[in-house]
């Protein structure tokens, strides 16, 4: 008896991915309440339509009752589905927080979708196509957009899950307790491929994570060996799809000096500085996570969106006291990655 | 009843006039409802090809059966036509159209030339739609989202005007509907004594008239992106992709509510019929449609959690969406509360119905965790919101259907069907509708995302299971039309009323005359007064 219920338990946490973070912790136990409240019903109701069915079967000589409804019944079952509703709703919302907002120390680092692959780009300059390589117990905020149509980016055993759209910024964030690999999907139509969109999270250790910041090429087929390893295969990538990349993992070049690079060669120098001074356009020095005053008298946070805006469509937002129309459009003049690149380059000049 | 003289004559809609063309140009509420389920069933036949070509690529992993992009095509016609040409106008404008002038005791609905007039309105939309097929098909997923939809290679203008021009269809029967319910009930027929499946037709009229032109506006504008690049949706042209999708499902969210509505309307008139009692909590039921009306208009951010959809609106569209959730509830309990001591018949309509009940509650409750933000969030995209949307689309509309078409198959053919095997079809589409759609509910909860013409190879077990699946539920269907037709050929005669029921539509001969009644119906008692020698056994 014992075995049977053991075996039964250990079939219905089969069907919930691993718990990759401590708040997919959190989300398993939501959803299992959600998964109690509606066993309750779906098997109350259809215990009370077989008991119904049988008890009061036509019969010989047995007359229906005339029953109209009954007010007090009807209340019962309006206040109380009330009540489950608004603490699903609460509870959801209470995790959901969680989900979305970054600790501030979270290592930022860049994801592009295009059709049909993942390109990273981390802070000290290294890309990478298809693995993402993260350290294990730290925040991770991932910054995420398009080149083309809506991807959307998806950690099974992690619970995260956010859209990556076009000319607009979303993140998704965690923090891996589990080493090793787990999978990423694509989850938003992306057209052809969408379904061989996949990527790998590669979750090092301090002296792995070490190495790979080092510029070593991190041995997969060692990770994938990890007796941690978690519910997805190694081999995630079937037959037919495309096949994963090392990426460039000795690129010498921060992101910042990228930015200042891109900077240069796009002309960006000519109308903004980096040390304070006063040019045609606002400078850039102690720009990103101010508060702006804008000539239409409204304010707004210097945050990526308002910095990628800025960039490709500056008359969006003009800064007070600026004259409109001096900075062309350069919408479409720049990649995904060297807006990443420049971005984290004004973020850098405090 | 006194229609001696037209038995007589054996005068009804089906012989008053003869030869294709009087059926072509037919103002009869009861031949259009007629030409309506015949192309819906057409257009059904062929969506159903499309999903077993689904599930048979699925039955392993890898592109077993055909490439990626003609998967992507499947997909999308299948969602498309079952969406626009089947699901939405199967119950109103098919089954609806027959009932409803009936139910009403009229001769017809306020406008039959406009009803007329809409079924050609489908068939054009439907015409165009499906004109894609023949050109370079269309991939885009029925939700047509951007810019996907403005770049890609294949003939999305067609299904987006074709979708555009079968929404005039809709709005027109919604506006016939709510003037007919207004100006034609029975003398007596007060608003307390109308049968619940026109309170869900009305409910379900007024969301046709109110959403339907936020569709039209958003394909139309999509339609024009891509033709000349207006830049409204697409980013590359200064556009919002997000926008489309509010657009979009500023619609399709009320539409989800089109479909289910009158499904409800139908369980409303089956489960008393078949208890022999009154429906429980009568005027619960009618507000508790109305409260779905009324919610479905404010609850469409529920689809776009993780869309870069702001945290307050988020917010409110979780909450608000939450609420579905009562009037959702006070249905299924009072249909549980009218089986209570009665005296239950298991005929086939019963059969669907408590069918439907069982089907519906798990599509509700598993839609509470796509409304809890937290859960929504690793769970929407996946197969569990497709196991999700399919137990409330097939098991509750199509279920609801099948409900309604047998409990009046008598009236307007004319004949009975074999009960025999319309139970064993019942038990089969019943069970192989839940063969097919749980195990993908453990599919996405494990994470394997929707849309995807190949999968990882653990998720092998459970798509074979699903797929299997399929097969049930086609052999149930294959069975229905074969003893449908059956019955329609060499079926016994049916008697006027089979169900002993108490709605106007039974007081008329099967089939009905050319002006659906006899001596002009007045309506004395509610349509649910079952007592004394009326609760008697069928």
């Amino acid at each position: 008896m014992t075995l049977f219920f053991a075996l039964v338990a250990s079939a219905f946490a089969a069907t919930v991915p691993v718990q990759g973070t401590d708040i997919a912790g959190a989300w398993d136990v939501l959803y299992w309440f959600l998964i109690y409240v509606s066993a309750f019903f779906v098997f109350g109701i259809l215990a009370a339509m077989i008991y119904f069915a049988v008890r009061y079967r036509r019969q010989e000589g047995k007359r229906p009752k005339f029953i109209e409804g009954n007010t007090a019944v009807e209340i019962v079952w309006t206040v109380i589905p009330t009540i489950l509703v608004m603490i699903m709703f609460v509870w959801g919302w209470v995790v959901y927080k969680k989900m979305i907002h970054a600790p501030l120390n979270a290592l930022e680092i860049r994801v592009i979708g295009k059709q049909w692959l993942w390109q990273f780009v981390y802070p000290d300059g290294k890309q990478s196509i298809n693995d993402l390589y993260v350290p294990l117990n730290r925040p991770v905020k991932l910054i995420m957009s398009s080149e083309d149509v809506l991807h959307g980016f998806f950690i099974p055993n992690f619970r995260v899950k956010h859209d990556v759209v076009p000319g607009m910024y979303t993140d998704v964030w965690f923090e891996a307790k589990i080493p090793g690999i787990h999978q990423i999907f694509c989850t938003e139509y992306c057209g052809a491929s969408h379904s061989g969109m996949l990527a790998r999270l590669l979750v090092l250790k301090d002296d792995q994570w070490k190495e790979f910041l080092g510029g070593k090429k991190i041995d997969i087929a060692a990770l994938s060996s990890d007796p941690t390893f978690p519910g997805f295969r190694a081999n995630m990538l079937g037959e037919g799809m495309p096949a994963v990349s090392q990426g460039d993992a000795s690129a010498p070049v921060s992101l910042v000096s990228q930015g200042k690079t891109v900077a240069q060669s796009k002309g960006c120098i000519a109308c903004h500085s980096a040390d304070g001074s006063k040019m045609t356009g606002p400078t850039w020095k102690g720009l990103a996570g101010s508060t702006r005053k804008f000539a239409d008298g409204s304010e707004g946070k210097a945050d990526d969106a308002y910095l990628r805006e800025s960039i490709e469509n500056s008359a969006a937002k003009i800064v007070a006291g600026y004259p409109a129309g001096q900075m062309p459009v350069y919408k479409g003049l720049f990649t995904e990655v060297e807006l990443a690149q420049v971005i984290e380059y004004i973020k850098s000049l405090k | 009843m006194g229609h001696g003289v037209a038995l007589a004559h054996g005068d009804n809609y089906i012989n008053h006039s003869k030869g294709l063309k009087s059926w072509l140009n037919t103002l009869d509420h009861k031949r259009i409802g007629i030409m309506y389920l015949i192309a819906i069933l057409s257009f059904f036949l062929v969506g159903g090809i499309f999903a077993m070509l689904i599930r048979l690529n699925l039955f392993s992993p890898g592109s077993t059966l055909v490439s990626p992009s003609k998967y992507n095509q499947l997909f999308t016609y299948h969602g498309a036509i079952m969406v626009f040409m089947v699901i939405i106008p199967m119950i109103p404008a098919a089954i609806g159209n027959m009932v409803l002038p009936m139910m009403l005791g009229a001769k017809d609905v306020a406008f039959p030339r406009w009803n007329l007039a809409s079924f050609y309105v489908y068939l054009s939309g439907a015409a165009i739609a499906c004109a894609s097929l023949f050109l370079n098909g269309v991939d885009t997923g029925w939700t047509f989202y951007t810019p996907y939809s403005i770049r890609t290679s294949t003939s999305a203008v067609w299904v987006l005007l074709g979708a555009f021009v079968m929404g005039f269809s809709s709005i027109l029967t919604g506006l016939n509907f709510v003037v007919s319910i207004h100006k034609l009930r029975a003398p007596g027929m007060g608003w307390g004594k109308m049968p619940l499946f026109l309170w869900a037709l009305y409910g379900t009229s007024v969301i046709q008239i109110l959403a339907t032109p936020v569709l039209a506006i958003t394909l139309l504008l999509a339609a024009l992106e891509r033709i000349v690049g207006i830049g409204i949706f697409d980013p590359a042209l200064g556009g919002d992709p997000v926008l489309f999708q509010h657009f979009f499902w500023f619609y399709s969210h009320p539409a989800v509510y089109i479909m289910i509505l009158p499904a409800m309307g139908v369980i409303s008139e089956v489960v008393p019929v078949f208890s022999r009692k009154p429906i429980f909590g009568y005027t619960a039921i009618a507000m508790a449609t109305f409260g779905i009306a009324l919610v479905s208009f404010v609850v469409w951010g529920h689809h776009m959690f993780v869309s870069g959809q702001s945290e307050f609106a988020n917010f409110l569209f979780s909450l608000i969406t939450m609420f579905v959730a009562i009037p959702t509830g006070v249905k299924v309990f009072s249909w549980l509360g009218t089986m209570y001591k009665g005296s239950l018949h298991f005929h086939a309509p019963m059969l669907y119905a408590i069918g439907f009940i069982f089907v519906f509650t798990i599509g509700g409750m598993t839609g509470m965790f796509l409304a809890t933000l937290a859960t929504d969030v690793h769970l929407t995209d996946t197969y569990f919101v497709v196991a999700h949307f399919h137990y409330v689309m097939v098991g509750g509309s199509l279920l609801g259907f099948l409900a309604g078409l047998h409990y009046w198959f008598p009236k307007f053919s004319g004949k009975m069907y074999a009960e025999t095997p319309a139970m064993i079809a019942a038990i089969l589409i019943n069970v192989g509708f839940n063969v097919t759609f749980f195990p993908q509910f453990i599919l996405g909860v494990l994470g394997m995302p929707r849309r995807y013409a190949d999968y990882l190879p653990q998720f092998t077990t459970l798509n074979r299971v699903s797929t299997v699946g399929s097969w049930i539920i086609a052999a149930g269907f294959l069975l229905v039309l074969f003893y449908l037709i059956h019955a329609l050929l060499r079926g016994k005669k049916a008697s006027d009323n089979p169900w002993k029921a108490l709605t106007l539509e039974w007081q008329s001969p099967s089939p009905p005359p050319h002006e659906n009644f006899l001596v002009e119906p007045v309506v004395t008692d509610g349509p649910y007064d079952y007592r004394g020698a009326k609760a008697g056994p069928i």
